[in-house]
């Protein structure tokens, strides 16, 4: 099958990884990405205060390209699900920012929130079935491997609506389906420090420190993540507690579809 | 505009109600930036509610704040203190020189692993 | 051509501070048909009661209207006031100017215009309306409570004491509730099987009290004074009548890894088992998810070992049906499910625990004997923390928006026991507010802090988590504004607590109201707060709203009140107000039969005349007026129009209407 794709700024450049694997093993699974036409970049922070409209747009317009073009759109990079699926909500039910976008934009047809918002890995479990994955795997990794989630495709829930906030288990699962073990951890699910890397980056050291310890003393080897800014600041600001990885790396490395 | 439609204002953009708070301080019993903010999320949310602002838009904390959502998460109310931070830090950076990050600040920490999502996301927080 | 009067009242100035009123009294004096009118500051004071009686004497009224607060309030007081001089009751009509009028206006023209259409819309309808007499019904004997938790057992206590039968159905196997699984009580610290089970005993021994464990209700049919309720008597496997209590079943069962429910799941027990020493009756009920004779027709052990032969695997449900005069509802509560609530780590780790666990856990009769160990590895726990409201209070959409009222007290006697007892334990709270309204709760509280030194964090816990073995509870401390991390050996949290889930089905059988939040609820919040807005149904308890011991020993005491004060009698009268057909018209299609909740509709085959000396037989309905509740469901749904209502005819109304109308 064909799904309208996303790629976002970082996946072209410093997440090339991210980005080739994940294409690799979708085709290998049966998916596969198109790549949507003049994508800009989504802002990479979901604009909280109620009068940003124009920071949005971007999103928007990705979203109704893939509205005419398959009626979803798939995500791979955190922050780009947590800025598109929050601003989907937004069009969906906020009829002042929806009515205002639209003003912008001038569609033919207002966009109203109608594409749906499909992160990878719900991709992997909704599309493709982890059993699939499983039956798929052809190098098992074979290694005690911690998930982390960070913020980002979390919260706030009630609009990720991603999994259960603070017991998670889709990368898990995903772990578990191309043969690791997962390390459950208190600390995957909170945040690396993000964009205060820039600011003051004793913050994003103290927190990535405590994030990969904490992996490291509930017995992981290493730890993966879906965001480019998780990898960085892990691996960066965390001193190389452990190694960390793109989740879909280690796919393509059970998958054997390394390019 | 006075001081009166400056809260209103920032309680406008905050798209939250503040009154809605029970001062439990679970969200400051959550956050992860905690050390690092000089006016606590709980606070933020009541200094709103009693007008407080002129040591809001003087504090620290909005550089701080991840926006990471774990405040809005667990209130147990439905408030969003992080709405109420990004309220405060939009206008800020919105004011005349008032950037929390500078062009020329950048280069020297620069290094090849910086992906392009935390200079972005680092200019949308902290820049107008 | 009736002869009205008409009283508006000003009701001190709930109603003249936004309704004209003596502009009212003075424009009705020239609706046709008003003979009087007049006005005065509380019609339902002895004077205003006076100044009705009297103009109804020296006018030859026919038919009042009063201008007042809702028929709710005062309709009984007018009604009796008007009967007093000599009027039929039901030639009162009430019209609502204050809830209805001056209480949601605020401009006076708008309101005293308002108040004048409700008042000509009630003389509209009492010119229509006829002297109508009450019936009379019996009333059954005998009283039906629904829960033998400390609610239930008071309730039938009080009841039987006054002479009167009570039936007692618990869905447990045992009577004795929430309050049996507790270990001491507040303020006073006294032991709560040692002031419950004397109570569950005095059940089991007095001659008016059956107790039917392990029984839940099927079927309510009736009303007041006269239910009707099937019972099922769920198949325990076990014969009650020859059970003798002795456990060497429990000791024989082979089946031994059934959670044990009654110590919230923190041991085991035998498939057929007695859920606790003094359990009521003290008779063994086999789990049949559990049993192995049951689930694969091998084993039959305890049968082998039971000397008096009361194993009967072959046991089924069966049931019985009662009459009842009234229906106490007393089934309790349970704490919530703790799964919208992962950031404290109910669900991952083995020493957080609720409270209602560590109640058992400090129970002598619990799994550890009373012995303070932790779930996980057995061991004394030295440092440990509550986390208040979990789940109270919160409007999210994870908890409940309610305070459950008992645990600031329960945590404060937790922390204080623990102190006691175990006094180089570290003990801390993390509380929003403390809320201890109640005689002698605050010392109580305050005690806790000043003789027993447990540390009360004003703040709230955003994360507990599992580090190098101990549970690190991150929270705020508000007063001193820091973020704290405790390292902790067990984490007691003090879930919310929700209404008994089955409070819905027993709701819905006795078409008794129920909140949002499932709580029953009573007529009037303050003024009848016992009971339920359905007739000769009675609540107590925390089906009604959280409550803790003595106030539920209270109310269902005042349940028991009532319910005495109920069946003493023996009849009631019963409402005039019920629906009649009118056979001409009926054509028999049993449309009004089927939606008639009450069961008070049945069919006559009857002879007519059609004239010229000839007759023919129709199907007719028949209303029986004891059952009726009026309630006017049939009327709107007879095709023909044959069905009415006595005193809401369907010409009243419509003559209401047209006055609302006109302009």
């Amino acid at each position: 099958m064909k799904i309208s794709y996303y790629p976002g700024c970082t996946l072209r450049t410093k997440a090339k990884d991210l980005d080739d694997t994940a294409r690799l093993c979708a085709k290998a699974l049966g998916v596969e990405m198109e790549e949507i036409e003049n994508w800009q970049c989504c802002g990479a922070v979901y604009p909280m205060a109620t009068d940003e409209i124009a920071t949005k747009l971007s999103a928007v317009r990705a979203l109704d390209y893939a509205k005419h073009n398959g009626g979803k759109l798939l995500t791979l990079c955190s922050a780009c699900h947590n800025v598109i699926k929050r601003t989907n909500e937004d069009m969906k039910t906020n009829a002042d920012i929806c009515s205002r976008a639209n003003n912008y934009l001038k569609l033919d047809e207002p966009y109203k929130g109608e594409t749906e918002v499909l992160h990878y890995l719900e991709m992997l479990k909704t599309v493709v079935g982890f059993d699939t994955i499983k039956k798929a795997v052809v190098n098992p990794v074979n290694r005690k491997i911690g998930a982390y989630y960070g913020c980002l495709l979390l919260r706030p829930s009630g609009v990720m609506a991603f999994d259960n906030p603070e017991n998670p288990t889709i990368i898990e699962d995903f772990i578990r389906a191309i043969g690791g073990t997962p390390v459950v951890y208190p600390f995957r699910n909170e945040c690396c420090g993000a964009y205060v890397a820039l600011k003051n980056s004793e913050l994003p050291k103290a927190k990535s420190k405590k994030v990969l310890t904490s992996a490291k003393e509930k017995g992981a080897e290493e730890v993966i993540t879906a965001c480019p800014l998780c990898l960085y600041n892990l691996q960066v600001n965390g001193e190389n507690i452990l190694p960390v990885r793109y989740f879909t790396e280690l796919l393509a490395e059970a998958l054997g579809v390394k390019a | 505009m006075t001081k009166e439609e400056r809260i209103e204002n920032l309680k406008t953009l905050s798209g939250t109600d503040v009154r809605k708070c029970m001062k439990c301080g679970k969200c400051s019993g959550r956050c992860p930036a905690f050390k690092d903010m000089d006016i606590k999320p709980h606070q933020f949310v009541s200094m709103l509610e009693k007008g407080k602002i002129e040591e809001l838009l003087e504090c620290k904390a909005i550089w701080n704040c991840l926006s990471c959502m774990a405040c809005v998460e667990r209130c147990p109310r439905g408030v969003a203190p992080a709405a109420v931070v990004e309220a405060v830090r939009s206008t800020v950076v919105r004011a005349q020189g008032k950037n929390g990050l500078k062009a020329e600040d950048i280069p020297p920490i620069v290094d090849e692993l910086i992906p392009q999502q935390l200079l972005v996301s680092a200019y949308r927080k902290y820049n107008k | 051509m009736q002869r009205i009067g008409v009283f508006i009242c000003w009701c001190g100035s709930n109603i003249s501070a936004t309704v004209d009123v003596v502009k009212v009294a003075e424009v009705i004096k020239n609706e046709p048909g008003v003979v009087y009118s007049a006005n005065y500051q509380y019609m339902c004071s002895e004077n205003g009661q006076q100044l009705i009686k009297q103009a109804i004497k020296e006018h030859n009224l026919t038919g009042v209207v009063i201008g007042s607060c809702s028929p709710r309030m005062h309709e009984a007081t007018f009604r009796k006031a008007a009967e007093e001089a000599g009027l039929n009751p039901y030639m009162v009509e009430v019209a609502n100017i204050r809830e209805h009028c001056s209480w949601i206006h605020k401009d006076m023209d708008e309101a005293t215009e308002k108040a004048l259409i409700l008042v000509r819309t009630a003389i509209a309808k009492v010119k229509l309306n006829a002297p109508l007499t009450a019936g009379e019904s019996p009333v059954i004997k005998r009283a039906l409570v629904i829960g033998g938790g400390i609610a239930g057992i008071q309730a039938a206590l009080d009841i039987a004491d006054a002479g009167f039968e009570v039936d007692i159905v618990e869905k447990n196997a045992t009577i004795g509730g929430r309050m049996a699984q507790l270990d001491k009580t507040f303020p006073t610290l006294d032991c709560s099987a040692c002031i419950l089970t004397p109570k569950m005993v005095d059940c089991a021994q007095h001659e008016k009290i059956d107790i039917l464990s392990y029984s839940e209700v099927e079927e309510v049919k009736g009303f007041v004074g006269n239910f009707s309720v099937k019972i099922r008597r769920k198949a325990r496997y076990v014969d009650e009548t020859k059970c003798t209590g002795c456990k060497v079943c429990m000791d024989k069962c082979p089946s031994k890894k059934g959670l044990n429910t009654f110590n919230m799941g923190l041991n085991t027990r035998p498939a057929i088992h007695i859920p606790f020493a003094q359990a009521i009756p003290n008779v063994a009920v086999i789990d049949p998810e559990q049993c192995i004779k049951l689930k694969t027709g091998k084993c039959g052990i305890c049968q082998k070992f039971c000397g008096v032969g009361a194993i009967d695997y072959e046991q089924k449900d069966s049931f019985i049906e009662r009459q009842y005069g009234a229906i106490v509802v007393a089934t309790g509560f349970k704490p919530i499910e703790l799964d919208a609530f992962n950031e404290y780590g109910y669900n991952d780790n083995k020493d957080v625990i609720t409270s209602l666990e560590l109640e058992r856990l400090m129970n002598a009769a619990g799994p550890t004997n009373g012995v303070l160990l932790r779930p996980s590895d057995g061991e004394h726990p030295k440092v440990i923390t509550f986390i208040q409201c979990v789940g109270s209070r919160d409007t999210s959409g994870c908890g409940k928006p309610y305070c459950s009222k008992i645990c600031c007290m329960y945590t404060a006697k937790h922390a204080m026991l623990i102190r006691e007892k175990y006094p180089d334990t570290e003990v801390h709270v993390f509380y929003i507010d403390v809320r201890t309204p109640g005689k002698n709760y605050d010392e109580f509280f305050r005690r806790a802090v000043e003789q027993y030194g447990v540390d009360y964090i004003k703040g709230m816990v955003g994360k507990v988590y599992n580090e190098n073995g101990k549970l690190m509870v991150q929270g705020s401390n508000l007063i001193d504004n820091e973020q704290v991390t405790i390292e902790s050996d067990l984490v007691v949290l003090a879930a919310a607590i929700e209404p008994e889930p089955s409070v819905r089905k027993v709701a819905t059988l006795l078409t008794a109201s129920i909140d949002t939040n499932n709580f029953l609820t009573e007529s009037h919040a303050k003024l009848r707060p016992v009971e339920s807005p359905t007739a000769g149904v009675y609540l107590a308890g925390v089906c009604q709203g959280p409550k803790d011991i003595p106030e539920t020993v209270s109310q269902a005491s005042a349940c028991a009140a009532k319910v005495i004060g109920l069946l003493v009698k023996d009849k009631l009268k019963t409402n005039p107000c019920v629906a009649t057909p009118d056979e001409s018209m009926c054509n028999g299609c049993s449309q009004c039969a089927n939606v008639c909740a009450y069961g008070a509709i049945t069919y006559v085959d009857k002879e007519f005349r059609l004239g010229g000396g000839k007759t023919e037989i129709r199907r007719v309905a028949s209303v029986n007026p004891a059952v009726c509740q009026g309630c006017g469901a049939c009327t709107v749904t007879c095709p023909s129009g044959a069905m009415d209502l006595k005193g809401f005819s369907s010409k009243q109304i419509m003559s209401e209407v047209e006055a609302i109308c006109k302009k």
